[in-house]
Parts: structure tokens; sequence; C-alpha cells
């Protein structure tokens, strides 16, 4: 279960274990049948670290969605309501509860909240006059989820907006606490550093929360050597870009949720089937993307334009292979075929997804729209014509393209140019104003309170230091057999990637002058070790690096890590 | 004690006593002594500033913390925490003196507790060898011993930034109260349950809104907080009094999302007009209003000319959606569609919206095109492109570039002749065969051909058209021409 977890450098099955391990104790807590009723929302994370039958064996025998109004019958003893702490769920829960106190046999009301336990809903259950009606109110820190073998990642979507946008650090507390949790199971990190202001308060979290375990040593040896904080705002650029990979491809298009992807059905129509397919699926196929797949674990991370003769080498092996069966005489020969088919029919089945899916995305990937608006993207990476109102955009605008992704560009456009001029800022406001309607005017503040629009103050562009300190723009890239991070944007190096980069070879005290313009403070932390648990480095061996950040990642900046974890040290990413 | 709101932070104390500390209490008092304090009216100790209604201020606020204690006692049996993080009951005197203790320079273990416990210190106690921010010299920033530590001492000099300080600053500077409200702080008390914003009855807003001032992380919080329980009244009056004007402006035109009624959304959006937003975003909120009391004259009007039957173009083509609340640009193309031909005084004619909202000419004509196009109104499309010089001689002219009118032309199925006419018009050569090629505008292929002396091209579009069609003709008279110096 779970094997694509272990194979990274980290056994991140640790982690799995013990998170599974905590829910069974919650769940024997409440003796007798349960049933549990799911915070829609929830699902998808809890999904990654148990299975239904995992449920089954600790009695749970019914779930349902959170709704309004009156719970599905259920016989059992104990309802189990698992949700995030918010209001707007405690008012449900609340009705929930009321309506059942009428009816047949009372049982037990039990609350986990995940990750936290909120005063403020328990005072809100309280107001409602429910709250003496649960036995159990307690919290679930599912902080960080193992992903793959060498991904972590707090699902928490909204932390950008929470951290930059409201002021809300909650997800920081939590991005603390699951960096505790990981070292509780993985040993000290001994070296700490950072950048950006999450990033120090983070470290100062993590710090603090250490000395109040003073009273217990971790005796684990770690497994980890250093831990990279960087704050989203770090480097904003990144993610407005067009992720180039396959994955990141998949993610751009059709949205990636959970490990998940929802696909259209069309192409997955099941093929040569008796009846003449006269039947074609209507619900969106469903699709799991992590390591455990062969296939997917080669190609996710290679720029599209290299998927493609990766899948027609693939289909010729494996035709090849089912030719084998010609050859097959002797009894043996035939029963060693046998004994691989079920392997070779998962890779064809594989591979068919694979290249349906690359299939779709080159529809998206050929139109001229999808040409034009990554010629624009690489100009303002590369620094061209960033200072005035872009011909390519004003079209997008007068077509009436997705908002997303018009304002997706004038904030590449912004970011690229240390903030628009003000008329051309101005332009594109009311442009956008007028033909998306004026209550974007509170989209736009929001975009300027992040960071991502701004008007340029001091007349001073600071992004052509910025590109070439560190060489964020490649001119001669190698899609198919890269050398550099580089291909993952077919040009354009992830700064946040760079930046880790630069840290493990030479080191931040090259790039100086950069990190001050950047913003936030950055900085380094020791976490001192015990005597016996330091490391002796044998000559040759690499050292492993957390990658953490505070606001989210995009795949493509996965993969560049990945890249570099094989071009020399180990690497293990991850987001929040 | 006056109904309303209470901000309560519970920070591992009683509840009450969280209260004082916020409202600049003088520290190292034994319970007894508090007790008087509280009990008694003598409010000179506060320190707030000299302003003389202070103290009927003042009186409302000690009720309402007194009234708090109450409310506290009223819920012994609720679960929360009462005890400090040392496990020493709460609110007792020798907790209170811990609590305290970094401003009078007090005892060892008091140290050591708040060393452990707020992550200021922890962070000026970071192994920083070049850094002259041992604790002690934190501690010793304090110089008056015994002094008390009044509320206003605090403020002057931990503005916000200080409590995510950054290296180099004098450590002397930071007062211990700044500690209490250290943004990790308060987060692991909020998310441990140790803090309660607790609104139930009213501290005085003022002295509420002037102690968060001060307070940056808490301020957060509680914008957050009031947000997510949808307290705008309580938002508004609190960005008033922190002068957060444009924050203000923005808060309350938000509202008008909320507000489903266009009559009510119109009169709401009016009261957003005069304030103060930038500049720009004041004329946006000034057109926004604008818009709105168009849209809800045309479509009272629209609906009854629809329902009544008598009126071609909404038997025609009648209307899919209500233009209510649709973006300037959509109302214009509802305009250019529906009341093309109205005279500039009429609400809904084309011409008056442009000039209301002063919609520049390309956005106009972009929008006036696709809207005839769809009609299938070639002769308006010719017009919109037709200017007149003074000598009376036409010509034609497109702020958007030809190219643009032949793809929308093209999105709008028109006929091969009307594009041809307009892809003739577009003035690149190369972009002009691109598109006659893309949308089979044959003549124009072959002309351009002809006109580039281009006789390869020719030849090989010559497969492209229809065996035996006038096309054909035409490029086997071209090629077979005496005439044409062929380049190739």
């Amino acid at each position: 279960m779970a094997a694509h977890l272990s194979y990274g450098r980290v056994n991140l099955n640790v982690l799995r274990e013990a998170v599974r391990r905590e829910l069974r104790e919650f769940l024997d807590k409440c003796a007798g049948s349960k049933a549990i009723v799911w915070d829609e929302y929830l699902t998808g994370p809890f999904g990654l670290i148990a299975q239904y039958s995992l449920l089954k064996e600790h009695e749970v025998e019914k779930m349902f969605t959170l709704k309004g109004s009156r719970l599905p019958a259920a016989d059992v003893k104990n309802i189990i309501f698992f949700v995030r702490p918010r209001l707007e769920l405690m008012d449900i829960i609340a009705e929930n509860v009321l309506s059942e106190d009428r009816r047949g046999p009372t049982r037990d009301f039990h609350i986990l909240f995940v990750p936290r336990r909120s005063l403020l809903c328990e005072q809100r259950l309280k107001d409602l006059g429910v709250l003496g009606s649960f036995i159990h109110r307690e919290e679930y820190s599912l902080d960080l989820i193992p992903f793959d073998g060498d991904l972590l990642s707090m699902e928490s979507e909204c932390a950008f907006k929470e951290c930059y946008l409201e002021g809300d650090q909650t997800s920081l507390y939590h991005a603390a606490k699951g960096l505790m949790t990981l070292q509780a199971l993985y040993g000290t990190i001994p070296q700490i550093f950072g950048k950006g202001e999450c990033a120090r308060q983070v470290a100062n979290m993590m710090i603090r929360m250490k000395r109040e375990f003073t009273g217990s040593q971790n005796s684990i040896f770690p497994v980890f050597d250093n831990l990279l904080l960087l704050d989203r705002n770090v480097d904003l650029l990144t993610p407005l870009a067009t992720q180039l990979t396959y994955e990141g491809l998949i993610d751009e298009i059709y949205g990636i949720q959970n490990s998940y992807v929802k696909l259209p059905p069309e192409k997955f129509a099941p093929k040569k089937q008796g009846d003449g397919g006269k039947d074609l699926p209507t619900e969106a196929k469903k699709l799991q993307l992590n390591s455990a797949e062969e296939l997917y674990a080669e190609i996710r991370d290679k720029n599209f334009n290299a998927v493609g003769s990766v899948l027609s080498k693939k289909a010729k092996v494996i035709s090849a292979a089912f030719e084998e069966r010609h050859n097959a005489k002797t009894v043996g020969e035939i029963k060693q075929f046998v004994s691989q088919l079920p392997h070779m029919q998962a890779a064809r089945g594989s591979l068919a997804n694979h290249t349906s899916i690359a299939e779709l995305i080159k529809d998206v990937t050929t139109s001229e729209d999808f040409f034009d608006k990554l010629t624009v993207e690489q100009e303002f990476m590369s620094g061209i014509d960033t200072d005035k109102v872009n011909n390519y955009i004003e079209d997008c605008i007068a077509q009436k393209h997705s908002l997303i992704k018009v304002l997706r560009l004038v904030c590449l456009q912004s970011v690229c140019n240390s903030g628009l001029k003000q008329k051309v800022l101005d332009y594109y406001k009311r442009e956008i104003l007028q033909t998306y309607g004026y209550e974007h005017i509170l989209t736009l503040h929001n975009l300027e309170k992040a960071g991502l629009l701004k008007p340029q103050t001091g007349g001073r562009n600071n992004y052509p230091t910025i590109r070439k300190t560190l060489r964020l723009w490649m001119d001669d890239v190698n899609e198919q057999n890269p050398t550099d991070i580089s291909y993952v944007y077919s040009g354009y190096a992830p700064l946040s990637v760079r930046l880790a980069q630069l840290l493990s070879r030479p080191g931040w005290r090259s790039i100086e002058e950069v990190l001050r313009i950047l913003p936030g403070p950055h900085f380094e932390e020791r976490q001192p070790l015990p005597t016996g648990l330091q490391k002796k480095r044998q000559p040759g061996e690499n050292r492993v690096t957390l990658v953490f950040f505070l606001g989210g990642v995009t795949f493509a900046e996965i993969a560049a890590l990945r890249f570099l974890s094989q071009l020399e040290d180990g690497g293990c990413s991850e987001e929040t | 004690t006056t109904p309303g709101l209470i901000l309560f932070f519970q920070s591992g104390r009683r509840l009450g006593t969280g209260v004082r500390l916020g409202l600049g209490l003088r520290m190292n008092r034994t319970k007894g002594d508090e007790e008087e304090y509280w009990n008694s009216s003598k409010f000179k100790a506060f320190t707030f500033d000299d302003e003389d209604d202070e103290l009927s201020q003042l009186k409302e606020s000690k009720r309402a913390v007194n009234s708090l204690r109450d409310f506290v006692d009223d819920d012994d049996d609720d679960d929360l925490e009462r005890v400090s993080w040392t496990g020493e009951p709460v609110g007792s005197i020798s907790w209170s003196i811990k609590e305290t203790a970094g401003n009078s320079g007090s005892t060892h273990e008091g140290r050591e507790q708040l060393k452990s416990r707020n992550s200021f210190s922890s962070y000026a106690q970071l192994p920083k060898p070049t850094s002259a921010y041992s604790l002690s010299s934190f501690f010793r920033g304090r110089t008056r011993p015994g002094s008390f530590q009044s509320l206003s001492d605090a403020l002057s000099d931990t503005p916000a930034k200080s409590y995510a300080p950054e290296l180099g600053r004098p450590k002397g500077e930071y007062r211990d109260y700044s500690n209490d409200w250290s943004p990790s702080d308060t987060v692991r008390r909020l998310r441990k349950g140790k803090v309660l914003i607790f609104l139930k009855r009213t501290l005085s807003k003022e002295i509420l809104f002037r102690e968060l001032e001060v307070r940056q992380i808490a301020l957060r919080h509680l914008i957050h907080f009031l947000k997510e329980i949808g307290d705008q009244k309580m938002l508004l009056d609190l960005f008033r009094f922190l002068d957060r004007t444009e924050e203000l402006a923005l808060s309350h035109y938000r509202e008008h999302l909320n507000i489903q009624d266009p009559d009510k959304r119109k009169e709401f959006l009016k009261t957003c007009i005069g304030l103060p937003f930038s500049a720009e975003d004041s004329a946006h909120i000034q057109d926004h209003y604008t818009l709105l009391e168009r849209q809800i004259i045309i479509e009272a009007n629209d609906r009854h000319l629809e329902s009544a039957g008598q009126t071609e173009i909404f038997r025609k083509h009648p209307r899919k959606a209500s233009i209510l609340n649709m973006p300037l640009v959509t109302t214009l193309f509802y305009s250019c569609f529906y009341h093309y031909t109205e005279a500039e005084g009429t609400f809904s004619s084309p011409v008056n919206l442009k000039k209301t909202f002063k919609i520049p000419d390309k956005q106009y004509v972009l929008t006036a095109l696709a809207a005839r196009a769809k009609l299938r109104a070639w002769n308006d499309v010719d017009a919109l492109f037709t200017t007149k010089n003074w000598l009376g001689y036409t010509k034609k002219r497109a702020p958007i570039g030809f190219h643009r009118v032949v793809e929308i032309l093209h999105k709008n199925n028109a006929p091969v002749q009307i594009l041809q006419e307009y892809v003739n018009l577009v003035e690149d050569v190369d972009t002009k065969l691109n598109l006659a090629t893309k949308f089979k505008c044959h003549d124009v292929v072959i002309d351009s051909c002809r006109d580039l002396k281009d006789r390869q091209q020719l030849l090989a579009y010559r497969s492209k058209v229809d065996k035996g069609s006038a096309e054909e003709e035409k490029i086997d008279a071209l090629l077979s021409s005496s005439q044409i110096r062929w380049k190739n």
C-alpha cells in the first residue's frame, strides 16, 4: 500500500503511518458503530492517507456529506462530524443535531476538527445550544499530507490569500506545526534557511515550539540536512507563467486536485467493445496522478515537447512485448509470458491513458492563441516591451477571453517591470472594468494588495538585475535533454528554484545584492544537535534538503527541483 | 451594561485580567490590589492621554470589564483552560507576577517563563554571535524598576513592525507588552483556543479601537474575524476610526454584491460615490452607478417592448437574459444590437453610451461591429468604416485594423463576398495573403500572387480551388499570360 511513498530519499510512509495511527486512535475512542459526516472539502485530503477500508475496520458503517436539515437515517451508535473549523459549518452541524434529537433512540455525537479546534466554532455551537451534545470534541492535525516519494502538501488552497491579503497567519502556524511533526518523525533539521517575511515567522515559531519541548530530546538521527523556507511572494513571477511540463500543463488545463485530475471522457471511451460503443461515458474521467505509475513517473516532469517521443518509444516496447507470445514455444516460456501479462496490461492501460491526455493537451498547445500567449509571456520574462500597453493583452480583453488569463498576463507584465507605469496600469484597469464589470475594482485592489499588480514606484525597474544575476532567462534551452532547470518553462528558470540551487552551490553569500532586492528578510538558523546525532559526512554523500514553499508551488517548480536533485543533491520538495 | 460588542483576548489567564492588561493596568500589583483598583473609582492610573472625556468612556469600559467577569463565572462549566502554561492556576498572584515580570527586572523564574512563552524574546536570543541581543540586554531596556508600565508608554515605541523585528534594531526599545501580541503567539493562542475574541457586549468601541490601533496583529485578527462573522457595521466603524479611508470605502462598496434588488443596489451604489476612493476609482464607481441606473431604465423599457410583441427586433431575436448588472461593454453590445439606430438623446442609444462613459473609438467599433455582424447588417458594418473627407470622397478606415475586422466577420459567418471586401483592405501584404488563404477568399489570393509575381505560390494554390471552377480558370489564365514577369 502506498509503495510510491517509500521510493524517495526519505521514506514518507513513516509519516503516513503516523497520521493513520492517530486517526485510528480517535475512531476507537468512540466505541461502537459509527457514521461519519464529512465536510466535503476534507474528503480529498483524507483520501490520500486512508481508504474506506481503514475506517470500516473501525466500525465506520456509513458516510455522509455534511448538508443542512436532517441527517440521513443510519442505525449507528455514533455520529462523527469531520469538519474544518468554519462558522458556517457549525450552523449546519447544529441544524443536523437539533433535528436529530426529536426522533428515535439518542445517539452520541462527536466532532473532529481538522486541522485545529477552534474556540470560536465551539462558541458558535454553544450559542446554537448544541455544544453539550458532543461527547468528544477533538482536533486532528492533518498538516502535511504525503503526496509522493518526494512531495508533501498541506493542501491549503487559500494560504496565499490568507497570508498576504488578509494578514491571517493561521496557515503559517499550521506549517510550523507540520514541520515540527516532521522533525519528530525524521529528526531535527540542523540548518534552516529562509527568505521572506512568512518564512521568518515560521522559523520563529518552530524555534519557539522546540524550546517548549525542551523536556524531551529528539533522539532520532536526522534525515534532512537542510530546510529551506521560501515565501511565495519572493517569487510571484513563476506561478504567473504558463507551466510547460507535462504535469504542469495537465494542471494548467484541467486542474489537479488532491493529486486527482478530471478529464473530458470522450477520449477515454472504451474502444472495440462488443456493443459498438453506443453509450459514450458522460461523466468526467477521474485519474490519480502520482509516481506509483511507472510511465507517469517518467514523463510527468518532462517538457511537453519531449513527452511525445517517450510515449511512442513506450508503445513500441509494449507492442514488442506482446508480440513475444508468438515466440513462446515451450510451456516454461508461455508460463513466463503469462506471469508478465498483468504488468504488461497495466503498462498498456497507462500508455493508453497518457496518450489520450497528451492528445488533449496537444490540441491546446498547438492552437494559435496558446502560441501567441506564450510568445507574450516569454517576451515579458526576457524583458522585452514590458513598459507599454501590450497589443495581445488588449486583444484578449476585447475578445473577452477569460479574466484569469488576462489578469495573469497583466500581473506578469507588472512583475517583470517592477510595477507598471501609472498610465499603462490605468489603461489596463479601465479596459478590464469596462469589459468584465466594475465590481472587479475589488479584484484589482486585491491584486495590488498582494503585490501582483502595482504601479512602478521610483521609476526603477529591478527585474533586469534580478534576471541577469540569477540567470532567469536562458536563450538556448534543450527541452529533450535538459541541462538546466529553465526547461520547465522553455526558457525561464523559476526564480524560487534558482534560489534553492544557488543556496546549495555556491551559497547565498554570492547573491546578497539580489536577495536584498527581493522582498522580505533572508536568514539562516542552526538547530544544534547533540553530538551523538551529528552526521559524519562521507565523501560523495549527498545532502537532503527540504524545500518548503509558503503560499503554494507550481508543478513546474517541483519538476525543476526534481531535476536539481538528480543533478546533485537529494532533494525533497513540498508545498503549502 | 450597554449591549453591544466586546473584544476579548484570553491568553491563558482569567478573562477579566486579559482585558485589564489590555487597558493599561498598572503592573506588579497583588490580586487584592487589583480588585480594589478595579472596584474603586480612581481612574487616574490610566494613562491614555489628557482628554477629559476619557473619564466617561472609562466608566463604561470598567463596567464592561466587570461584567465580563460575571460572564466568565457563568461559563465555569465550560472546558476552557484555566491553567497557565506552567500549570499554575490562571489569575493566581504568582502567576500575575510572572506575567508581568519583564517590566521590573523581576525574578529569574519570571524571565525564564517569558523566555519560553513569547516569540519575541526567543527571537532576541537566537544565537547570533554578532548581535548584542542577549536576553539580559533585552530586559535591561527597562530602566525604571518598579515603574508602571502604562499603556501609552508601551504604545509609543512599539509600532507594528516591531512584532516581526529585523536584526539590527536596538533591543532596548522593545517593551514586553509587545510580547503579548506577537503574531506567532496570537496565532498560537487563537488556535489553541486561548484567545477568545468574544463579541457580546460593549466595551466602548472607541477604547477598544484605540487599544487595537497599536496592536497591529490583534487588529488584523479582529478585522479578519469581523469579516468572517459578517459584522459589516463594526468593520466600517473600525476602518473609520483608524482612518483607513480607502479600505473603508472598498469595504463599503463590496456590500453592493449582496444586494439583489436592482433599485436597492442602485441606491446603495449612490452612497458609494462620495467615498474616499482614489481619483481613478472614484470615476469608476460613478460610472458603475450611472451604468446600473441606465440598465434599469433600458430593462424596464425593453421588457415592455418585448412582451408587447410589436417590435420586430425583439420578436426575431428574443432577449436571452436581462441586461441588469452586465458589464459596460456587454451593455454597449446589447444597445448596438437592439437600439442601433436610436437618436443620441435616448438612454439606450449606443452613441449616448459611448459619450456618457467615454468609450474609446476602438472599443466602440469592435463592439458595434460584432453586434451588427451578428445581425448580418452588412450595410451598418460598411458604414462603420466609411469616412468622408472634405472633398466628399469616401475612404475606408478601421481604428482596430482590418485584419481584426475580418476575424470578427468570419466569426459571425459572414459570406465570402463580404469577407473578401475587407481582406482586400488589409494593408500588410503577408497578413492579407494569410487571411485570404485561411478564409478561402480565392480572388484575393490570386490577385495577391499576381501582384507579388509569385508564380510558384499561385501554382500551389491551384490545387486548393475546385476543379473546373471560375477560380481555376482565372489562375490558368494568369499562368499562361505573357504579360506578367514572374519572379520565380
